[in-house]
């Protein structure tokens, strides 16, 4: 009787009505939870080719399988089509929301339709209100969330909300807790469309577990080896930003929109910076023993007075050489500013990088942005333009808050050619994966478009011995990280393991493959589900559960925006050689990875012209006859 | 025998619970691990963290184990007792009227109402090996002689919190 609780809430915003069901059993096996049953219901209640910006829109909110009752399970998916990119969209949110909401009742949440006037949703011990939320329009994070605690008389209470990007509109906007987002694919732009400002939860309900005391001692035989894990003793020192370094001693740092490859120094940006000029304390999600992520305060200088979280190696890199700012203190200024402002930091670092190349080409002029000088480097001017984005503030800002594909079409002139993204996605990180084969496969293969959390295979950067790859990997791959060999077996098992901790709700940093090779696998991860939920679902089935996923999110994309092979492409760029430092002289040969794409396909079981599930694959994974509308 | 006065129970009277919030990461991890533990559901702790991320605090709290404890004397049936072995105060289950007289006047909102069993909870300490200490990531939670908890890291850990108080309220 635990699955049999957990409860997915139907909330109709125009309607103002919410209808509770059971998560069926027999999805279960098939998705799992989280980002699985998102996808599941992605497809089947978001009618086809909808304006993502309509009230027939949904934002799913998925607290997974394991969400709240294993270690390291704060992680929250939500998901929607995305109004940045028109294909899938999601983020995947940490701290305490999730289990939370799961605390008040919720295993899942498919909010529709449209509210008349600003709302946010009041969700508490098994009941969901529709609050007044005039007084909370145009107020930031912050300002949001603890006007809330107060009007509802409880600090314990957590919240995600959009800041003023959402409520205009911003393509690009996300969702914030209290530190923590959902930042990607602009699932924020969705709820503002939806005058949602806000989802508070609070629950005081114990959630039922069907072996508790197996499933205590079987964390606690791996929880040590998962914490020195030597990536996860590196986290719990310097959080994502400790990648900073090493990408750039190798060479593979975009800077200034990849016009470059490295910076000649980047010690200002390192994280040992971070950890001493600006480091407080090390927090955590919830029941997270690694804790990765950083409290910074700056105490002096222009920016005196900044506190908050993060940056992560992504914001560190977007924010800094791609844009050419190498004062930590500035990119720490411009991520708390963007968080204040509900934008994804990914999204506005690419797109502000590919803007000021092109003012720096000539492609746009004064004239065109406003009076705006776009230059390298500039942090005011960045810390201008996203308060200008957020607020559509003049034609220009308006134009990029409609993100890359609108404003790359307005623009013309091979514009978008300057642009670093796959799918209309702008790139998540400042990889640049012109060396590393796998990595560049990965950008092209993520379901979101340019990702680095769906489908980088990490490992190809340690070179290990390539009996140790078979053995993780299951076949021939080449330890030469320039080689194409192998390279798409690499890419296809990291994507299908790394959609587990999505769909479980827990963190991927524990998850094997993710630059470690001891963290959590299949059977750990059917043990851990059968001890949490009495489901008995074994390792292979699980491995199924991630193609599975995978696979509806493609036909999604497809039946939406009609993605197939031709859209399986790499930035422009990454076909011109590296210019400097050690990779230099490095780039992809269209060919070898076209042929690498091929193989791709192949262990996926798509057509290699169509790049599409063959009838085969969708019987085999039990995708023929969706939409089922089983939920 | 002798010997036997330094046996492990003996030691166990002298462990506290000892709380650093400087090295909180505020995962909550000790609330999974009391809940899972003691009560065998996820949410149902009696350790909890207070949190309050825009200012920059968390702290964990738990019931201290007062060496005058006044939900002891308060009780009306005696179902508070301390456990002698390892110092600790237990409620009985079993004796507890669920009057919760103990949870208005704890000094410090260490112990709960249960709503589903109608009687009040509170901290035992796991029979003298705590898993919120265990499980613990940073050991802002420590189970440790009495004699090694020492005051002055306390102190200077109350001093950092002020100080930090004081930056986020008047920056500059």
């Amino acid at each position: 009787m635990v699955l049999e609780k957990r409860k997915i809430a139907y909330v109709d915003l125009s309607k103002k009505e919410v209808e509770t069901k059971t998560i069926p059993l027999e999805l279960r096996p098939l998705y799992l939870g989280g980002r699985g049953l998102s996808a599941y219901l992605l497809y089947n209640h978001v009618p086809p080719k909808t304006d993502p910006l309509s009230p027939h829109n949904v934002v799913l909110i998925g607290t997974g399988l394991l969400g709240a009752v294993t270690l390291q399970s704060g992680r929250t998916q939500v998901m929607s089509k995305s109004p940045e990119t028109g294909i899938t969209g999601d983020g995947n949110l940490g701290g305490f929301f999730g289990p939370e909401l799961k605390f008040a009742g919720y295993e899942h949440l498919l909010i529709t339709g449209k509210a008349e006037k600003p709302v946010y949703l009041w969700i508490h011990d098994g009941e969901i209100e529709f609050m007044d939320a005039a007084h909370l329009w145009g107020m930031d994070r912050i300002k949001t969330i603890e006007t809330i605690r107060k009007d509802l008389g409880d600090p314990e209470i957590q919240v995600a909300c959009v800041g003023p990007a959402a409520e205009n509109l911003v393509r690009f906007a996300n969702i914030m807790t209290d530190y923590k987002n959902s930042a990607r694919t602009g699932t924020g732009c969705v709820m503002g469309s939806k005058n949602l400002k806000a989802i508070a939860v609070r629950g005081t309900m114990p959630v039922e577990v069907k072996f508790p005391d197996k499933l205590y001692e079987y964390i606690s035989e791996f929880s040590d080896r998962i914490r020195n894990m030597k990536w996860a003793r590196a986290l719990s020192k310097w959080g994502t930003p400790l990648m900073i370094a090493p990408n750039n001693e190798m060479g593979a740092l975009r800077t200034l929109n990849a016009q470059l490859n490295m910076l000649p120094d980047a010690k200002s940006i390192e994280a040992d910076r971070l950890l001493e000029d600006y480091g407080l304390k090390m927090l955590g999600c919830y029941a997270c023993v690694i804790h990765c992520r950083h409290r910074h305060y700056i105490k002096s200088g222009p920016y005196a007075g900044t506190y908050g979280e993060g940056p992560e190696y992504v914001t560190m890199g977007q924010l800094g050489p791609m844009i050419g700012i190498t004062d930590l203190a500035a990119i720490l200024k411009l991520g708390d500013v963007l968080n204040d402002l509900g934008i994804d930091a990914s999204s506005f670092g690419t797109l502000a990088a590919w803007v000021t190349e092109l003012f720096q080409r000539g492609i746009i002029d004064k004239e065109f942005t406003d009076g705006m000088e776009l230059e390298w480097g500039n942090a005011e001017m960045y810390i201008e333009l996203a308060r200008k984005i957020a607020h559509r503030e003049g034609k220009f800002a308006d134009l990029i808050a409609e993100g890359g594909k609108i404003a790359s079409m307005k623009i013309g002139k091979n514009s978008a050619d300057y642009l670093w993204h796959v799918k209309w996605l702008p790139d998540s990180t400042t990889h640049d994966v012109r060396k590393l084969k796998g990595y560049a496969l990965g950008l092209v293969t993520g379901t979101r478009g340019s990702d680095h959390l769906r489908s980088r295979p990490t490992l190809e950067m340690f070179s290990l011995p390539e009996d140790v790859l078979f053995e993780i990997y299951g076949g021939k791959i080449s330890r030469d990280q320039t080689s194409y060999e192998g390279k798409e077996r690499m890419v296809w098992w990291t994507m299908n393991i790394l959609a587990i901790p999505d769909c479980l709700g827990i963190c991927k940093f524990i998850c094997k493959g993710f630059n470690n090779t001891h963290g959590l696998d299949y059977p750990e991860y059917s043990n851990l589900i059968y001890y949490a939920t009495g489901l008995k679902i074994s390792p292979s089935e699980i491995e199924k559960v991630g193609e599975r996923v995978i696979n509806l999110e493609r036909l999604f994309n497809n039946r939406e925006a009609g993605i197939s092979r031709k859209d399986d492409k790499l930035p422009k760029r990454c076909f011109e050689p590296m210019p400097i430092g050690p990779t230099k002289g490095e780039s992809i040969d269209p060919e070898k990875f076209n042929q690498m794409l091929d193989r791709y396909y192949e262990l996926r079981g798509w057509d290699k012209k169509t790049g599409l599930p063959t009838k085969e694959t969708l019987v085999r994974l039990n995708l023929a006859n969706e939409p089922t509308h089983l939920l | 025998m002798s010997l036997h006065i330094c046996s492990k129970e003996a030691m166990n009277v002298s462990k506290i619970l000892v709380i650093d919030s400087e090295k909180c990461n505020g995962c909550r991890a000790c609330e999974w691990a009391c809940s899972l533990y003691k009560e065998k559901v996820i949410n149902k702790s009696m350790i909890r963290i207070v949190k309050w991320p825009a200012r920059g605090v968390e702290f964990p709290m738990v019931c201290v184990q007062c060496e005058v404890a006044v939900c002891e004397k308060v009780c009306p049936v005696g179902a508070i007792k301390r456990n002698e072995d390892i110092g600790a105060l237990e409620v009985d289950k079993d004796a507890c009227i669920g009057c919760k007289l103990c949870v208005y006047v704890c000094p410090f909102g260490g112990i709960y109402f249960d709503t589903e069993q109608r009687r009040v909870l509170k901290c035992e300490q796991c029979e003298g090996d705590p898993v919120c200490a265990k499980v613990c990531p940073t050991e802002a939670l420590q189970y440790v002689e009495a004699t090694r908890a020492n005051m002055w890291k306390k102190r200077a850990a109350i001093e950092r919190i002020t100080e930090l108080l004081q930056i986020v309220f008047h920056p500059g």
